[in-house]
């Protein structure tokens, strides 16, 4: 009995000790409603934010997810700190956004934004806004831009180096 | 988006496009009717698909006060997968739309109305042979759950309107899909 919990809390320290995956993006994508993304759009602090609202059955928002990862490594040692908020349908979290995640090995922080009365908060994000998808967010403390519709590389990287100190 | 586009109290354009049954259909035929509501949707967006029921029910019930619905598909079938007048016409079938669903061939109309995303409604209500802007934006607030529903945004609107109010909330805002275009 004595050798079985031997083995048994072995095996505990072992799987605690396991090293965890560094580049995939393995955990699972937090559901969250509007009053919890909020502060997350909101930071006071020297970081540029790059905040994007996108859906897997979104063509042109997966169009430009690429260009978004691709200057989300450029900036990986930099102050620039990219958020995927996804308007997919929760119940389709399990089957379709988290096998999209790992398909194309995203690996900036997705999470999944279900709030079904967006007349209350769409305003929130920019009164500019009126609704569709993609849509994408850059702030910093001094300076907030809301772009309506698909962000070309070259576009986006000039509005985050006009941030740049 | 567009410099054009419709605000609260606007005259709305007339225009004239094919229907699923291939007969045209325009704005102007409804002159006997108190109004129109006018529904820009399509087949491939999960949240125009999500109000598809919705929609024929609130064409069941208003219709008969005198307030139809009228469907508008303002993709371009060339950019988008789905939303060809074939597909448009078997959706049509598939669900028995009480409405016509007509398609914005050269996609001239929704940008006068300013319509931004799928679905986006425009209330428009017949004053003396012109139809006037009265409420925009979202059918209600719950995409995901008729039954969880709190506010009824059109609904309000054309209680208000019949009653010959102010339309209290006159704009809303969604989230939808872009419009597809070239």
């Amino acid at each position: 009995m004595k050798y079985l919990l031997i083995l048994i809390f072995s095996g505990f320290i072992l799987h605690s000790c396991a090293p965890k995956a560094k580049e995939e993006n393995k955990q699972p994508v937090a559901v969250v409603n509007f009053d919890q993304l909020e502060p997350r759009l909101q930071k006071q602090n020297d970081t540029i934010y790059i905040v994007n609202f996108w859906a897997t059955w979104c063509k042109p928002c997966v169009h430009e997810l690429p260009d978004f990862e691709k200057l989300a490594l450029e900036y990986k040692n930099e102050k620039v700190k990219f958020l995927l908020v996804s308007m997919d349908f929760p119940q389709l979290l399990e089957s379709q956004l988290e096998p999209f995640i790992k398909k194309y090995e995203l690996k900036s922080e997705v999470v999944l934004l279900f709030d079904t009365d967006a007349n209350v908060w769409i305003n929130k994000v920019s009164p500019d806004w009126s609704g569709s998808i993609p849509a994408t967010l850059v702030y910093t403390k001094n300076f907030r831009k809301f772009h309506e519709g698909s962000y070309t590389y070259e576009e986006l990287k000039t509005v985050i180096e006009s941030q740049k100190l | 988006m567009f410099a054009q586009g419709v605000k609260i109290g606007d005259k709305a354009a007339n225009f004239t496009l094919k229907n699923v049954d291939g007969k045209m259909v325009s704005l102007s035929d409804y002159k006997d009717a108190k109004g129109v509501i006018l529904t820009f949707t399509c087949n491939t967006c999960p949240y125009a698909v999500a109000y598809q029921d919705r929609l024929i029910a609130i064409d069941k019930k208003y219709k008969e006060m005198g307030f139809p619905v009228v469907a508008v598909n303002p993709n371009d079938p060339e950019v988008k997968e789905g939303d060809s007048f074939e597909d448009m016409q078997q959706r049509a079938k598939e669900k028995e739309f009480s409405f016509p669903y007509l398609f914005d061939d050269g996609q001239k109309v929704y940008p006068q109305y300013g319509a931004t995303r799928t679905p986006h409604l425009f209330l428009l209500e017949n004053v003396k042979g012109e139809f006037v802007v009265r409420y925009i934006g979202a059918i209600d607030d719950n995409y995901a759950d008729a039954n969880a529903v709190k506010e009824h945004y059109l609904e309000d609107a054309l209680t208000e309107v019949m009653a010959g109010k102010n339309v209290t909330t006159a704009e809303t805002k969604a989230i939808g899909c872009t419009i597809k275009t070239k």
